[in-house]
C-alpha cells in the first residue's frame, strides 16, 4: 500500500477532531505533560512494519507504529541496529522518537535526533508532509526531522521514518567498576557509555576486540554485568543538565529526604550530563527537580509526580519551560501554530 | 553593508533594516557554494568577520564558545594543546567561518564518522529577524520544547543571524592511519566503498577522485598519486592502535577483492599530510586546467555510486565538457566538478543544463539536492523537483514562525511560491550570482 492510502485514515481522523492525541503502544504516555482539552480528545493509531531495509545502505524505513522491539530483531538478523533502547521495548518508535527520549549509551550512539533521516508525518491541518531526506547526509531544505523529534506529537502524527543504522559493533561489554566515571571519561577513548550511581560506575566498552581489551585494562575492581538497569519506581524522570555540574547535582541529589544512598536512586550519563531517577514518593521527585534547577539543569517527567503536595498538577517541565514573554516561547508559539492552526494536537502536552 | 564588532550592533544593524523595511543578509567569509549569503533586493550585508573571537575553550566538558567570524582550522588549532579538535572540514577550512558553517550546515570529509556541523553545535546566539537577541539550544544534552537548534542550524541565514556558537570538540584519536588505494576502473572503486560500509566499518573519512582530478593533483602538488589511476580512494581510519590496524588489514582485502592494483598506507605524519594535501588542493589544481569551474554537490544511496557516476560521465560526454568527480564517497556525498571556458561561446548554457541533468538523475537514484553546501539561491528553484507543493509549504511556514517580516535572507532555500497564497517572485536571480 502507498503511503498516501496508509496515511489516509489517520489525515481523515486529525480534520474530524477537535482534539487528538497521537498514540503508540502507550509507555510513554506520562512524559512530560498529559494531554487536556475541553474538546472530547480522539486517539489516533499509527500502523506498524518494516517497509525496507537497506542492508548495504545502512537505512531502514518503518511505519512509526512498529514496535522498537521489532526493528531490534529484523535489524539483529543482519548484525544491525538502531540506538532507539527506550525502558520498554513495546513502546512505538514513533513514540520513542515524539517523546525524544535517548538511551543509556547516548555518549557512543549520539542524540535520538542524529538517528532520524527522513520523516513523514500529519500535520494539525491535516496534510501529509515529507521532511529530510533518505540519504545518510542531506541539507536539502530545513530540517524537520529534527524539529519533530521530542515535539511531543504537537506538531505532527508521526507515520513513516527513515532511519540510520549502525553496524553491531564487533564485541560489547558491560562492566561494574570501582573508577570514578570522571577519570574514565578522560582515559577512555570513545567508550559507549559510562554511567554512574551513588555505589559504582557502569562502563559499556564496543567495537574492535582488542580495542575493548585496552579500556578494560584501565577498569578498577571490574565485575561484568548485563547492563544498564535505570532506577525504577512509580516517580520517575530525566535530569538535563550541563556536564560540569554532575558531581555536584548527585550529590544534593543523595540528601534528598528520605532517599538511602545505596537505594539507586539516580543514574548518571557521565560526558552527556543526562541523569535517571526513581522515587517511591512524589515530593522526592519534585525535589529531585528543584535541585536540578538550582544546578543549572531541568526534570523532565517520565511517571508518576501526581500527588504534588500543593495540589496542583505536577509541571512535566518545571520551571525550565517558560513559555510565554520569551523569545524562544514565542517561537514555539509560531511554530506550533504553523504547524496546528487549530491547536487540535496532543493540546497540553507542552506548557 | 556593515561590519558588527558584538551582539548589540548586531541586534542595532538588523532594528535598522526592519525599521526601514530593507531585507538583510549575514556573511562570514563569503564561501559558500550556493549563493545563501549572497545579497539580492539590495540587501544590507552584516559582515561577521570582526566577531572572530574564541571566547572560551572548556576541556573539561569538551566544548567551546565561538564567535561566528572564527574561522574553521583556526578553532580547531586552539584547541591542539587540549588534545580536542572540531571536527567539520570543509575544504574551505582555512578560510570559512564557524558562522557560516552553522548556516550551511557544513560538512567535510571527516563528517563520515562524526557528522555535520549540526552534530556539534550545542548552541547558538542569534539575533531574529525581529530584532530579538535569543540563546537557541544549550550545554544541556536536552532542552524543553522543540529542537530549535536542530531548525536553525542549515536554515542559511533565513531565520536569524548567528553572534555566538556553542560547539562539541572531540578528543584527538590515539592512532591515524591513512590508506590510498588505487584502481584501473572507476567502477570497483565505488564498489570498494560500497563494500567497506557494507562490512560495517565506518571509517574516519573515505574519499574518491577519479583519474582527471588525480592528474590534475598529481600535477599540481606531486603528492605521489599514481598518474595511470582511473579512480584512487583516500580512506582514513582512527581510533586506538590495534582496532585501526585491523580496520586497515580488512580494508585492504577488501579493496583488492574488488580490483585494487595498490593499496599504500602513509608510513608517517609527513606523508599522511601530503596525501590529504593531494586532496584538499583539488580546487586549486584544476585552475591549471581551465579559468572556471562549477562544483556540484548532491547526495546518493551509497549503493548507487556505481550508476550514477556512470550516468554523470555520459551527461559529460553528451554535453562535450570536462567533468571530473573529487567527493566523499564513504557518505554518497557526490561533487561532480564541471571544469571550462565561459569565454567559449554556449559553454555557460551546456554547463548548467549538465547541472541540472545530473542533480536529476541524483534524484532518480533515491538522492537529495545537497549534502553539505546548502540550497541558497543555487538551487532554490530545483526544491520542487524533490519536494510536493505541500512539503515545501510546511518548510515555508516554518520560516514565517520565525521571521513573520520576510527580510531575513529573503528568497534562499525556498522557491517563490511555496507558502500557500505566496505571490510568485517577480525579480529573477542574476546569471551567476553564485559562481
Amino acid at each position: 500500500m502507498d503511503l498516501t492510502a496508509t496515511a489516509a485514515p489517520i489525515v481523515d481522523a486529525v480534520r474530524a477532531a477537535a482534539a487528538v492525541e497521537p498514540v503508540g503502544a502507550r509507555t510513554h504516555a506520562e512524559v512530560g505533560n498529559q494531554v487536556r482539552s475541553e474538546h472530547a480528545t480522539t486517539a489516533v493509531g499509527v500502523p506498524a512494519g518494516i517497509v525496507r531495509h537497506d542492508v548495504a545502505d545502512l537505512t531502514v524505513t518503518v511505519l512509526a507504529g512498529t514496535p522498537v522491539a521489532v526493528l531490534d530483531a529484523a535489524l539483529a538478523e543482519h548484525r544491525q541496529r538502531v540506538p532507539l533502547q527506550p525502558r520498554d521495548s513495546t513502546a512505538t518508535i514513533g513514540g520513542v522518537l515524539a517523546t525524544g527520549l535517548s538511551g543509556p549509551t547516548r555518549l557512543g550512539d549520539g542524540p535520538l535526533r542524529d538517528h532520524l533521516l527522513e520523516v513523514r508525518f500529519v500535520t494539525g491541518y491535516g496534510a501529509l508532509v515529507r521532511g529530510g531526506g533518505p540519504t545518510v547526509k542531506n541539507v536539502t531544505g530545513y530540517d524537520l526531522p529534527r524539529l519533530l523529534v521530542g515535539s511531543m506529537g504537537t506538531l505532527g502524527v508521526l507515520v513513516q521514518v527513515t532511519l540510520r543504522c549502525r553496524p553491531e559493533p564487533g564485541v560489547t561489554e558491560w562492566w561494574s567498576t570501582a573508577s570514578p566515571p570522571g577519570e574514565l571519561f578522560e582515559c577512555l577513548f570513545r567508550p559507549a557509555a559510562i554511567l554512574a550511581d551513588s555505589r559504582q560506575t557502569l562502563v559499556c566498552l564496543a567495537g574492535d576486540a582488542a580495542d575493548v581489551a585496552v579500556g578494560r585494562a584501565v577498569l578498577r575492581d571490574r565485575i561484568a554485568v548485563d547492563g544498564a538497569c535505570l532506577p525504577d519506581g512509580p516517580h520517575r524522570g530525566r535530569i538535563s543538565v550541563p556536564p560540569n555540574e554532575l558531581g555536584a547535582l548527585t550529590a544534593a541529589l543523595d540528601r534528598i529526604d528520605g532517599v538511602d544512598r545505596d537505594d539507586g536512586t539516580w543514574l548518571a550519563e557521565w560526558g552527556v550530563g543526562t541523569v535517571h531517577v526513581a522515587y517511591a514518593d512524589a515530593q522526592q521527585l519534585a525535589a529531585a527537580r528543584g535541585i536540578a534547577e538550582r544546578h543549572g539543569g531541568w526534570l523532565l517527567r517520565e511517571a508518576g509526580g501526581e500527588a504534588d503536595p500543593s495540589g496542583a498538577p505536577f509541571d512535566g517541565f518545571g520551571a525550565a519551560w517558560s513559555g510565554s514573554g520569551t523569545a524562544n516561547g514565542e517561537l514555539h508559539t509560531r511554530i506550533k501554530r504553523a504547524f496546528d492552526p487549530d491547536g487540535k494536537l496532543a493540546p497540553g502536552r507542552f506548557g | 553593508m556593515c561590519f558588527p564588532r558584538d551582539a548589540r550592533e548586531v541586534q542595532a544593524a538588523v532594528r535598522a533594516a526592519q525599521h526601514h523595511g530593507v531585507p538583510f543578509v549575514a556573511r562570514g567569509s563569503g564561501t559558500g557554494l550556493a549563493g545563501g549569503a549572497t545579497p539580492l533586493d539590495d540587501a544590507l550585508v552584516i559582515v561577521m568577520s570582526q566577531m572572530d573571537r574564541i571566547l572560551e575553550i572548556d576541556p573539561r566538558s569538551r566544548t567551546a564558545w565561538v564567535e561566528p567570524g572564527v574561522l574553521n582550522l583556526d578553532l580547531s588549532r586552539a584547541a591542539a594543546p587540549h588534545g580536542l579538535h572540531y571536527a567539520p572540514d570543509p575544504s574551505s577550512q582555512q578560510a570559512c567561518s564557524i558562522g557560516g558553517n552553522v548556516g550551511t550546515n557544513a560538512g567535510g570529509p571527516h563528517c563520515l564518522a562524526s557528522g555535520t556541523t549540526t552534530a556539534h553545535v550545542l548552541a547558538v546566539d542569534a539575533v531574529l529577524a525581529d530584532g530579538t537577541a535569543t540563546r537557541i539550544g544549550g550545554a544541556r544534552p536536552d532542552e524543553p520544547g522543540y529542537d530549535l537548534r536542530g531548525v536553525y542550524v542549515g536554515s542559511e541565514g533565513t531565520l536569524g543571524v548567528t553572534t555566538g556558537v556553542l560547539v562539541r570538540l572531540l578528543p584527538d584519536p590515539p592512532a591515524v592511519r591513512t590508506l590510498l588505494l588505487d584502481f584501473t576502473s572507476i567502477d570497483d572503486a565505488a564498489t570498494t566503498v560500497s563494500g567497506i560500509i557494507a562490512e560495517g566499518i565506518l571509517p574516519a573519512a573515505l574519499e574518491m577522485m577519479d583519474a582527471q582530478i588525480t592528474r590534475a593533483v598529481e600535477d599540481f602538488v606531486g603528492a605521489g598519486y599514481p598518474r595511470d589511476a582511473e579512480a584512487v580512494l583516500l580512506v582514513e581510519l582512527d581510533g586506538l592502535p590495534d582496532g585501526v590496524t585491523a580496520q586497515a588489514l580488512a580494508i585492504d582485502e577488501i579493496g583488492r577483492t574488488h580490483g585494487a592494483r595498490t593499496v599504500r598506507v602513509a608510513r608517517d605524519e609527513a606523508e599522511r599530510e601530503l596525501l590529504w594535501k593531494g586532496r584538499k588542493s583539488a580546487f586549486g589544481a584544476i585552475a591549471r586546467i581551465a579559468p572556471d569551474y562549477y562544483l556540484h554537490d548532491a547526495v546518493v544511496p551509497r549503493t548507487q555510486l556505481v550508476g550514477v557516476l556512470r550516468r554523470i560521465y555520459e551527461i559529460a560526454a553528451e554535453q562535450r565538457l570536462t567533468m571530473m568527480n573529487v567527493f566523499h564517497a564513504g557518505d554518497g556525498n557526490l561533487h561532480p566538478l564541471i571544469v571550462f571556458d565561459r569565454r567559449e561561446p554556449g559553454t555557460w548554457e551546456r554547463v548548467h543544463h549538465a547541472g541540472t541533468e545530473i542533480l536529476e538523475a541524483c534524484i532518480a537514484a533515491g538522492g537529495v539536492l545537497s549534502g553539505e553546501h546548502g540550497i541558497g539561491v543555487e538551487k532554490r528553484d530545483l526544491m520542487g523537483r524533490l519536494f510536493s507543493p505541500i512539503d515545501l509549504d510546511a518548510q515555508a511556514r516554518l520560516v514565517e514562525a520565525f521571521d513573520p517580516s520576510g527580510l531575513a535572507n529573503p528568497r534562499k532555500v525556498l522557491p517563490a511560491g511555496s507558502r500557500c497564497g505566496e505571490l510568485a517572485g517577480t525579480r529573477p536571480v542574476p546569471e551567476g550570482t553564485w559562481i
